[in-house]
């Protein structure tokens, strides 16, 4: 398998001297492509720097990110930038939906940013929002939808195109459990599809549905669960109550 | 999990046989927890004792009687539905006493035990949402059923957490005295109802 996501010993300082913070401590971490990672610890224990670190919106102190094979710093500043936008897709708690714009037009920008023209970037927006189960919306804008479906916005707007990341901040933070158990459906659905999956979140229950669970603290990984052996292990004999 | 009235609410919808009693059992809490049939009959005797239910034919092969539900078994069904389930006091959760007693014993790392105990729980829980995952957004008996299972999971992954927290904010244990006896009198926790 490939990985579309690499850490090598990463490391992340905030401030100098006697305020100093290391964000996280010689991290290493691998996602492959079809695979989706949760990262769970506590506030304050590293996961969102991992994910911005990952995402190239901002740079390790040290270590090395390679994002599809590509190592970031060997890239220059714009073809970083392009990288973001062609290789990896972000979704936020607070979905970022651009509001003058209708959801199709949410989710065909980047695409039209990158270069597609407008007509086709509407096509294959029109096809990402039909995946997710959003077609008859897609001419509504952001404060006609629901949070739940601003967040399936958020997504076709992150997996449209050939990215091949995944980076998602607590996705499901706005969202009560049966909404945000549907978030993970789709964004499990979207790394079934052969995107690599980052999510960030601390509901164990959300955390659930990766293939892995990594555990961080104090900007260590310190543990994570190996994939789970199947359904079937839950219902033989000897598990079932 | 009451078994007897989880057959009372089947009857409930209607006269049915024991082996139909046993398939709708199975298939109403999502296969999650079986049961067998000689279970269902005993249970069905019983009920039939307590005048709960009855059967259209008395002296006919136990297979072949229909089961129904009596005015007195829908009225303890509906009591039963109603009866919280007792929470209080608190079963002896092994995990708390575990993490308790490695609170006492030198040169263990407790948060390397709560970490220990916190995978294993996400490990289960991975599994549990597997089921759910496999079997699609429609059977909501299942998802009922391995919810329970999660949401119940996830409190045991909040507790670990929140005691990572307090005992982070301990400060750092001075060395214990020769023949010191670190343990306390065991205490009481009282809930008023």
């Amino acid at each position: 398998m490939t990985n579309a996501l690499e850490l090598r010993q990463v490391s992340k300082i905030y401030g100098s001297g006697p305020s100093e913070v290391h964000a996280l401590s010689e991290v290493d971490l691998s996602v492959e492509l079809g695979e989706l990672v949760a990262i769970m610890g506590p506030s304050g224990s590293g996961k969102s720097s991992l994910l911005t670190i990952a995402g190239s919106l901002e740079e390790a102190s040290s270590g090395q990110v390679l994002v599809d094979g590509i190592d970031l710093a060997t890239v220059s500043r714009s073809d970083r930038a392009k990288m973001r936008r062609r290789s990896i897709g972000y979704v936020f708690q607070d979905f970022n939906l651009l509001p003058g714009l209708t959801a199709i037009e949410n989710v065909a920008l980047p695409l039209e940013l990158d270069g597609t023209s407008a007509k086709r970037a509407r096509e294959i927006a029109a096809k990402a929002l039909d995946e997710l189960g959003l077609a008859h919306r897609a001419d509504r804008f952001p404060d006609e939808l629901s949070g739940g479906e601003r967040q399936r916005v958020a997504i076709a707007r992150a997996i449209v195109g050939e990215r091949e990341l995944l980076l998602a901040d607590e996705p499901t933070g706005a969202l009560d459990s049966v909404n945000g158990e549907a978030i993970m459906r789709l964004l499990r659905g979207a790394t079934q599809r052969g995107v690599a999956g980052v999510v960030v979140t601390h509901e164990a229950h959300l955390a659930s549905w990766a293939d892995r669970v990594v555990f961080l603290r104090d900007g260590r990984i310190v543990d994570q669960t190996v994939a789970p052996p199947g359904p079937e292990s839950l219902l033989a004999a000897g598990d079932r109550r | 999990m009451s078994v007897p009235h989880a057959l009372l609410a089947l009857l409930s919808e209607g006269p049915k046989y024991g082996l139909r009693l046993q398939n709708e059992f199975e298939a109403r809490t999502g296969e999650v927890w079986p049961l067998n049939v000689g279970q269902v009959y005993t249970t069905l005797q019983r009920l039939e004792r307590d005048g709960l239910v009855e059967t259209d034919d008395v002296e006919g092969e136990r297979s072949r009687k229909r089961y129904r539900i009596t005015a007195t078994g829908k009225r303890e069904l509906a009591d039963w539905l109603r009866t919280p389930p007792e929470l209080v006091p608190p079963p002896r959760d092994e995990l708390v006493i575990k993490v308790l007693v490695a609170l006492q014993v030198p040169g263990t790392d407790i948060h390397d035990v709560l970490q220990v105990h916190r995978r294993h729980v996400v490990g289960i829980m991975q599994r549990y949402t597997q089921v759910k995952a496999a079997a699609g957004e429609d059977d909501v008996a299942l998802a009922l059923v391995a919810d329970a299972e999660l949401f119940r999971l996830e409190a045991i992954v909040h507790w670990l957490d929140a005691a990572d927290v307090r005992l982070k904010q301990l400060p750092p244990p001075t060395p214990a005295q020769e023949g010191d006896v670190a343990l306390e009198p065991t205490r009481t926790m009282e809930v008023s109802p």
